[in-house]
C-alpha cells in the first residue's frame, strides 16, 4: 500500500509540473520561448528514438532521416495540395513509418555496431537525395518554402507561444504513449531482447519482428515531430537534417539517461537549452558532449538519470532495466 | 578512353587513401571488435597537422620536394600514433570489459570531442594546403596526363601496405598481432602480452590514417574538419566490402571503392558520388556480410 501512497504523490507533481510549464511564455521573451520550442522537439524525437536506442538496444544514427521524411511529407503535400499540416500528421507518420520498415526490414538482424554505420548510411542517402531533388519534388538544396500554419479549432498557431503549447502539449502525449508503451508486454519484450537477445527468442519472443517493430514505432513518431518542425519554420532544407542531427538526439539520450523518460528530457536541457544560456562556449559545446559520452561510458554508463530497475509484485520476478547491457 | 583512364587513375590514388585509412579499422577490429569510430578523426588531425608543419616549418623548401615530404610524413605518422595510442589508454581501455556497445559510444564521443577539437583550434572553414610543395608535373601514359601527385600516392599507399603486410606476416610481432586476434585469451596463455598488441595496433593503425589525411591534402589541395567521417565512413565500407579484420582485403577494398566511386561519379552522376559508396556498404552487409574475402575462420601462423 506503501507504493501507491508515493505514486499518488508522484501524480501530484504532474500538474504543477504542467502549471509551472504553461505559464513560462508568459514570463520570458519571444526568443527564449522559441529556445523551449527547440528543447520541447528534441525531447519529442529523443523520446522517440529512446525507444530504438533505449529500450530495443538498437543503435540508430540515423534519424534524421525519418524526420526528414516526415517534415518533407508535411512540406510537399501542404505546399502543393494545400492540405493543412495538422491533417497530414498521420500521413506524416505513416510515411516515415513505412519507409522505416523498408529500410530496416533486410538491415534488422544485423549486430549492434553494423546497425549503426547502415543507419548512418541510410541518413546520408537521403540527405543526398534531398539535395539532388528527387523525383524532382524537394526542391533540391534550397528545399520548400512557404509551408502553412497550423490550425487548431481555427485557431492559427503563429507565434513562437503558440508554438510553445502546441509542441509540450504533443510532448506531453508523447511522453504518456510512450510511458504506456514501454509497461506494456511490448515494452518489456524489448528491454528483454535488449539485454540478451538469444534468451528471448528461446522464451518465445520473435526478436526481429520486435526490434522490426520498435524501429517503425520510433521513426513514425519522429516523422510526426518533422511535421511540426516544418510546420514552425515554414521553410525546410537538407541542412537541418544531418548527420549531426541525428548524434545530436543519441547523445542527449545518451547523457540524460538512456531508457528513461525522464533523463531523455533532462538531456534535451542539457544539449538544446544549456548551450543558449552559455553562447560565448557555444563552439565549444559538442566538444563537451563528446568528452562526456566518453566518461559517462567509463563512469556512469546508465547517464545521468538512469533508468529505474523495473520492480513487479510477483516475488522472485526483477527487471532488468538497469544498466543497459545489450 | 582518355576519361576513363583518368576515371580509373583517380580513382586508384583515392582507393589508395581508402585502403589506408581501412587497415586502421580492421585492425582495430581483428584485435578489439570494436568501430574505432574515432578513427576517421585521427585522419583528419593528421591532415591538419600536415597543414601546420607545411607552413610553419617550410620542410618543402628546406630539404626539396621529395625528402621533405618524406619528413612530413614521418612527423605526422609519429604524432599521430601517439594520438591513436592516448586515445586508446583513455576511451577504449577502461571499458574493455565492457558491453561492445558501451565501447561503441565511448568511440563516438572521441570522435565528436577529436572533430571538434580540430575545428576549435583551425576554425570551421577548410584550410588551403601550400600548392608548391610536389612539382606541378604529370606523366603522359599513351596520352593520358597523370599527375605527379597521383602516381606517388598510389605508390606510397601500396608501398606502405606492403610493408604493413611484411611487417604482420613475417615479424614476431606480426604474428603476436595475428594470434590476438583470433583468440585473445589463447594469445595471453601463449605469454603474448595482449595489452601491448592493442597498444601497437592503435599506433600502427592511426600513423597511416594520418598518413592518408597528408596525401587528402596533397591530392586535393584543401581540408576541412568535417571531412573525417566522411573519409573514415567510406573506408569504414572498404574494410567491409574486403571483410572487416582482414588486412589484404582492406587494401583490396580500399582501392576497388576508390575505382567503383570514381566510375560513378563519371558514368552515372557526380552529384551521387556519396551516396555510391553508402548503397555499396549497405548492399554488401545485406547480401554478403563476411565481405569478399570472407572472414578468417582458421589461419596457420
Amino acid at each position: 500500500m506503501i507504493r501507491l501512497d508515493q505514486r499518488s504523490i508522484t501524480y501530484l507533481w504532474y500538474p504543477i509540473v504542467a502549471g509551472v510549464l504553461a505559464s513560462l511564455p508568459m514570463f520570458l521573451n519571444a526568443y527564449w520561448v522559441d529556445v523551449l520550442n527547440s528543447v520541447g522537439l528534441y525531447a519529442i524525437l529523443g523520446i522517440s528514438l529512446n525507444l530504438i536506442v533505449g529500450h530495443a538496444g538498437l543503435f540508430n544514427l540515423g534519424h534524421a532521416a525519418f524526420y526528414a521524411v516526415g517534415a518533407y511529407t508535411a512540406a510537399i503535400l501542404n505546399t502543393k495540395f494545400q492540405i493543412p499540416v495538422m491533417w497530414l500528421m498521420p500521413l506524416c507518420a505513416i510515411a516515415a513509418g513505412s519507409f522505416a520498415l523498408l529500410i530496416a526490414r533486410p538491415i534488422i538482424h544485423l549486430r549492434g555496431d553494423y546497425l549503426c554505420i547502415v543507419t548512418i548510411g541510410v541518413g546520408e542517402i537521403v540527405r543526398i537525395a534531398l539535395i539532388n531533388n528527387i523525383f524532382g519534388i524537394t526542391g533540391g538544396a534550397n528545399g520548400i518554402f512557404g509551408i502553412g500554419r497550423p490550425s487548431v479549432f481555427g485557431f492559427v498557431i503563429r507565434k513562437p507561444h503558440e508554438f510553445f503549447y502546441l509542441i509540450w502539449i504533443f510532448l506531453a502525449f508523447t511522453i504518456f504513449v510512450f510511458r504506456r508503451l514501454e509497461h506494456s508486454r511490448f515494452g518489456r519484450a524489448l528491454n528483454y531482447l535488449r539485454e540478451d537477445d538469444v534468451a528471448a527468442e528461446g522464451s518465445g519472443i520473435n526478436v526481429s519482428h520486435y526490434k522490426l517493430a520498435a524501429f517503425v514505432v520510433g521513426a513514425a513518431w519522429a516523422g510526426m515531430a518533422g511535421n511540426i518542425f516544418a510546420a514552425k519554420m515554414t521553410t525546410i532544407s537538407p541542412e537541418s537534417f544531418s548527420f549531426w542531427e541525428s548524434v545530436l538526439v543519441f547523445t542527449l539520450i545518451i547523457l540524460g539517461g538512456s531508457g528513461n523518460n525522464a533523463g531523455v528530457l533532462l538531456g534535451a536541457f542539457l544539449i538544446v537549452g544549456l548551450p543558449e544560456l552559455f553562447r560565448d562556449f557555444a563552439n565549444a559545446r559538442m566538444l563537451v558532449f563528446g568528452a562526456a559520452m566518453v566518461l559517462m561510458m567509463i563512469f556512469r554508463k546508465g547517464g545521468i538519470l538512469p533508468a529505474p530497475q523495473r520492480k513487479y509484485k510477483l516475488a522472485g520476478v526483477t527487471g532488468g532495466q538497469g544498466e543497459g547491457r545489450g | 578512353m582518355e576519361e576513363f583512364f583518368q576515371q580509373l587513375t583517380n580513382g586508384l590514388a583515392v582507393g589508395g587513401i581508402y585502403a589506408l585509412i581501412a587497415l586502421g579499422y580492421t585492425m582495430v577490429y581483428g584485435v578489439l571488435k570494436l568501430i574505432n569510430f574515432a578513427h576517421g578523426d585521427l585522419f583528419t588531425m593528421g591532415a591538419y597537422l600536415g597543414f601546420t608543419l607545411l607552413t610553419a616549418l617550410n620542410l618543402a623548401g628546406r630539404f626539396g620536394p621529395a625528402p621533405g615530404v618524406v619528413i612530413l610524413l614521418l612527423m605526422v605518422m609519429g604524432f599521430i600514433a601517439l594520438v591513436g595510442a592516448l586515445l586508446e589508454r583513455v576511451a577504449y581501455r577502461p571499458l574493455r570489459q565492457a558491453p561492445r556497445l558501451s565501447a561503441v559510444v565511448s568511440a563516438l564521443g572521441a570522435s565528436i570531442f577529436l572533430q571538434n577539437a580540430v575545428m576549435l583550434i583551425y576554425g570551421a572553414r577548410s584550410q588551403v594546403y601550400p600548392q608548391n610543395i610536389l612539382p606541378m608535373v604529370g606523366v603522359n601514359v599513351f596520352g593520358v596526363y597523370i599527375p605527379l601527385v597521383r602516381i606517388l600516392i598510389v605508390g606510397l599507399s601500396l608501398v606502405m601496405m606492403a610493408g604493413l603486410y611484411l611487417f604482420i606476416q613475417k615479424t614476431r610481432i606480426g604474428t603476436a598481432i595475428r594470434a590476438a586476434a583470433i583468440d585473445q585469451g589463447a594469445a595471453r596463455l601463449m605469454g603474448i602480452d595482449v595489452d601491448r598488441v592493442i597498444l601497437l595496433v592503435f599506433l600502427l593503425g592511426p600513423a597511416l590514417g594520418g598518413t592518408a589525411g597528408v596525401m587528402v591534402g596533397l591530392l586535393y589541395g584543401q581540408v576541412n574538419f568535417t571531412m573525417g567521417w566522411v573519409y573514415g565512413l567510406k573506408a569504414f565500407t572498404a574494410a567491409i566490402l574486403g571483410g572487416i579484420g582482414n588486412i589484404p582485403g582492406a587494401m583490396v577494398g580500399g582501392i576497388l571503392l576508390g575505382v567503383i566511386e570514381a566510375m560513378g561519379a563519371a558514368y552515372i552522376s557526380i552529384a551521387w558520388k556519396d551516396a555510391i559508396a553508402f548503397c555499396v556498404l549497405i548492399l554488401i552487409l545485406i547480401a554478403r556480410p563476411t565481405g569478399l574475402l570472407g572472414e578468417r575462420v582458421a589461419e596457420k601462423l
